[in-house]
């Protein structure tokens, strides 16, 4: 203050208008210590209950999934947890390597060339995904099944109507669930920017006919996006395979833990198309080497896309991302390697099979509605038991078991069915208090 | 001056460690019972769909996992290694105690859609932290979804489209107005909202030209988004006629949040008339950046404006917290759940711990080191800061290095480059774009005066390096992991590898 020749701090807010200064103190409690703080806040938290101890079987978009500690390590390393994004590359070459493995790992997975370094989460990079093959194409309309996660189908709708490109729903197979290869082809039409497909569906079904999607879209010149969850990529056809342009998809299972549905981690890639990479939205790490063309180092590319050069004509607004979320899945995906991705998937499989066989048993479940080959989350059907899904899943929970999601609401057709999820957490023991708390709360109608 | 050297490890990329069949990772077997019940898992894969060659993911065992990684963030540079006054950015100490509550497993083994019965803890939190946002700043309603700044931006500009339709004037307000001092973001959210973006230039002091903003606005104006203090750290002093002027005009006043830590409990954007609120949680509450997120930027609205913010939002009865999907007008969803909980959980442990005068103290400490590190520099030959000097600066300063540019060559960009050498992060560079040879200087409020005046002693050691021997500047930085890299070999189409894939494909041109 000496410096600066002033008495009083507020010396240095003269400029503010003397009405618009506030008068009063904040109406926020008075400071505390770092004890009290602590103690306050876990009491808090003590309130909730977590899948440690109540066996839980939500999955629909946030999946759980064990996280090893060498990931929570490293993503604690304070020179990554407090760096801001790497604007100076040469003292941010550790986040810019760890970012170009994560996008090459990603590319490895789905068998795309190119990835960014993220986005906010699978809902916003299907909006985004939407809006940048409706910027190639030129065309105003894209495809996307009926059966789609609500939150993405909202998400999605709100990011396309300010660039006026409509949504259209394609229908389902009553039996199968599959995609309506017919339905497709009455509303596929020269205005289709793109046709959209996940991959497992948001039901937990796999779509067999994901190629013949693509053929139908390219066909009439529209491009094809395949939403995933990366766990399935181990045992699962990477959509490079069959024909995805532009794959988007939630990284959470990769080694970040639920945190309440945040943060996430969105996945965003394409082929190594100029015309594709230069529309994409968002960061990229790029390869390179130091101007002496000594030493190979990393840095942004394609800075010229985006919002702080490009302003209102940037492929997107988007800036901070979940770039350490990015991390995270690297070294996930680094522990695990391709057969440790591989076991999982077929774990998830197994496990989850496992409990359709046995809530199978119980009588007046159906599980799955669909005919076909399931992942890791299956619908279950409680129409024959004369009981609602809110109404069973508040009696399990007095058995200390959350069940899964309801979808009733979603999907009116489907009757009284929720969306559960089983994985590598999940022991045997889990399942079976499950299907046993299942069986008693149904016999008690 | 200390002698900085950062780690230069020459760390292969991670495809080239490990060997084949190596592992970092086991799961847990699957039970003997299970596999009994269920036999071959080949049979439950539909052919068509099977993955035939396995990703080409590395392969090592976990402690080559973890070397790689702690090496990596050895060539990385953090808060916690130093003063990094990034302008802009708010680069502030990141509490620890607030890490360790945000990763407890009652946070992080949570799931969104738990039944709210189990949830209360996590609610409550939730909830309160809304609240005290509202009260810092001044509005009436604050929605904890959006994932950064920028995407609360994008809400904001939605928000702005809903008012608007609802009153029948979507067609007709088409264009929103923001400043050429303006963060990229603000344009870039704007046209993302399918608004036409009208730029008005600053005045002679920095501020929003009143003239030229009573000549762009109409009744085609949307609305206008403004940061206050500006990006050059000055307070936009007509913001009341500013707001008239808009809300004359039938538009709404968009405040972009970022610059909100100068201001904490002295000031309060509602109160300034604007009727959209960003608040970027990683700058002004103390979240890390993590590299470039996650982050935070929950969007606070006028009473009118409530109705449209996003779905489910978090109430509560007098007993129970609750998420009410029940809002017609809302805007919909933005992304999926309820926002980047674990940051937003850092952010109520940052406000429970200064309070209401604490989150005042780290306005007034960051604005008078602003001030400070402003005076400093601008007496250092090659440097000048642009606009009224007499003027206080809030939480950061632009500074120019235009005269130096002029005299010796070296430029803004070589002197950031130069700091990095003496362990320093850069400021902000060429930005804000209506300053030449900009430096863009936010200290914050963590960092104490020897180390300001340990960074004021490096630019002036830069200063003399220049008018000296400006190679020594111009080769910068030396220090550092890497030197100077060729940019624009990154980016070019023939050389550009933004995967191992590529790269293995281009390796010859790079
Ligand atoms: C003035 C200003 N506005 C908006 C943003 C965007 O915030 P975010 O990166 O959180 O999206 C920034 C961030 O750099 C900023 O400095």
């Amino acid at each position: 203050m000496k410096e600066l020749g002033i008495q009083n701090i507020d010396e240095l807010y003269r400029d503010i208008p003397e009405k618009f200064r506030l008068k009063q103190k904040l109406n926020i409690p008075k400071g505390s210590s770092e004890a009290e703080v602590k103690r306050h806040v876990e009491n808090l938290l003590a309130k909730n209950k977590t899948s440690a101890t109540m066996p839980t079987f939500l999955g629909a978009g946030c999946w759980p999934h064990y996280v090893p500690a060498v990931v929570e390590n490293i993503i604690l390393r304070s020179e990554l947890l407090t760096a801001y994004t790497p604007y100076q590359p040469e003292i941010s070459q550790g986040m810019l390597q760890a970012l170009f493995e994560y996008q090459s790992m990603i590319c490895e997975l789905t068998g795309m060339e190119v990835a960014n370094c993220s986005m906010y989460d699978w809902a916003s990079a299907v909006g985004e995904a939407a809006r940048m093959v409706a910027r190639i194409t030129k065309r105003s309309e894209i495809l996307v099944p009926k059966i789609i996660h609500p939150e993405r189908n909202a998400t999605l709708q709100t990011y396309v109507e300010p660039a006026e490109v409509q949504v259209k729903h394609v229908n389902y197979d009553k039996s199968t669930g599959q995609l309506d290869l017919e339905d497709l082809k009455t509303k596929i039409s020269t205005q289709t920017a793109a046709v959209y497909v996940e991959n497992p569906s948001y039901l937990g079904f796999i779509e067999t006919e994901a190629e013949a999607v693509a053929q139908i879209a390219h066909d009439k010149g529209a491009l094809f996006i395949v939403g995933v969850d990366p766990v399935s990529l181990g045992i699962i056809k990477p959509p490079g395979e069959y024909g995805a342009d532009i794959v988007v998809g939630e990284g959470q299972p990769l080694g970040i833990a639920m945190n309440f549905g945040g943060p996430l981690l969105g996945i965003f890639a394409c082929r190594g198309d100029m015309e594709l990479i230069r529309q994409m939205p968002g960061r990229t790490i790029g390869i390179t080497t130091t101007l002496d063309g000594t030493k190979r180092g990393f840095c942004m590319a394609l800075q010229t896309r985006e919002q702080h050069i490009r302003r209102e004509k940037a492929t997107s607004n988007i800036c901070s991302n979940e770039a350490l979320c990015a991390v995270a899945s690297a070294v996930y995906l680094a522990l695990l390697g391709p057969q440790g991705l591989k076991e999982l998937g077929e774990t998830c499989m197994i496990k989850a099979d496992y409990a359709i066989k046995k809530l199978s048993k119980i009588e007046g479940v159906k599980t799955p509605i669909f005919d076909a080959p399931h992942f890791k989350e299956f619908t279950v059907n409680f129409d024959d038991t004369g009981k609602s899904v809110q109404h069973v899943h508040e009696d399990l929970l007095l058995y200390g078991v959350h069940g899964g999601k309801d979808v009733s609401k979603e999907f009116p057709e489907l009757g009284g069915t929720a969306l559960y999820c089983v994985t590598e957490v999940h022991s045997k023991h889990d399942i079976d208090r499950l299907a046993t708390a299942l069986e008693e709360v149904l016999k008690e109608r | 001056m200390s002698t900085f050297r950062q780690a230069r490890w020459n760390e292969p990329i991670i495809f080239e460690l490990g060997k084949v069949h190596r592992r970092g990772f086991a799961l847990p077997e699957i039970e003997e019972e299970i596999k009994q019940v269920i036999g071959d898992v080949q049979l439950l894969m539909p052919q068509k769909m099977k993955r035939e060659t396995p990703p080409k993911l590395p392969e090592l065992s976990e402690v080559e996992v973890t070397r790689h990684f702690i090496r990596l963030s050895q060539m990385n540079y953090g808060v916690d290694s130093g003063l990094y006054p990034l302008g802009s950015c708010t680069m502030k100490y990141n509490p620890k105690i607030n890490d360790a509550l945000a990763t407890s497993p009652t946070v992080a083994l949570l799931h969104p859609y738990q039944d709210p019965q189990t949830t209360q803890g996590i609610l409550q939190i939730l909830y309160t932290l809304s609240r005290w946002l509202a009260e810092i700043t001044g509005t009436y309603e604050v929605c904890l979804q959006p994932s950064a700044g920028a995407h609360g931006e994008l809400l904001g500009v939605l928000i702005i489209r809903a008012y608007h339709k609802r009153n029948g004037e979507l067609k007709k307000r088409s264009e929103i107005i923001v400043p050429d001092s303006a963060h990229g973001t603000n344009p870039a959210s704007a046209t993302m909202g399918g608004y036409r973006v009208i730029v008005v230039p600053s005045d002679a002091d920095g501020c929003v030209d009143i003239e030229a903003l009573k000549s762009v606005v109409s009744e085609r104006t949307a609305g206008l988004m403004l940061t206050n203090p500006n990006t050059l750290g000055i307070f936009e002093k007509n913001i009341e006629e500013i707001a008239r002027i808009v809300h004359e005009a039938g538009g709404l006043l968009y405040y972009d949040g970022a610059n909100l830590n100068a201001i904490l409990g002295k000031t309060r954007p509602g109160d300034m008339g604007f009727d959209i609120v960003h608040i970027n949680i990683h700058k002004t509450f103390g979240t890390p950046h993590g590299g470039g997120g996650p982050g935070a930027g929950p969007v606070g609205v006028s009473e009118e404006l409530e109705r449209f913010l996003p779905v489910p939002r978090i109430g509560f009865d007098g007993k129970d917290y609750f998420l009410d999907y029940n809002k017609p007008d809302s805007v919909g969803k933005i992304r999926s759940f309820y926002g980047n909980i674990a940051v937003l959980v850092r952010a109520y442990a940052y406000i429970l711990s200064l309070g209401a005068e604490g989150l005042q103290e780290v306005a007034e400490v960051s604005v008078l080191n602003a001030n400070y590190l402003a005076k400093k520099l601008a007496e250092i030959r090659g440097f000048e800061l642009p606009y009224d000097k007499q003027k206080p600066r809030k939480h950061e300063c632009v500074i120019s290095a235009k005269p130096m540019a002029k005299e010796t060559g070296v430029k803004a960009l070589n002197v950031s480059k130069r700091l990095l050498d003496y362990g320093v992060h850069a400021p902000t560079t060429y930005f804000p774009l209506i300053v030449d040879e900009a430096l863009m200087i936010e200290p914050t409020e963590s960092f104490e005066k020897e180390e300001l005046d340990r960074f004021v002693d490096a630019v002036k050691k830069i200063s003399q390096e220049a008018y000296s021997n400006p190679q020594l500047v111009l080769n910068a930085p030396q220090n550092t992991a890497c030197t100077r890299l060729d940019e624009v070999k990154a980016s070019h189409p023939q050389s550009m590898a933004l995967s191992w894939k590529m790269y293995l494909k281009k390796r010859k041109d790079i």
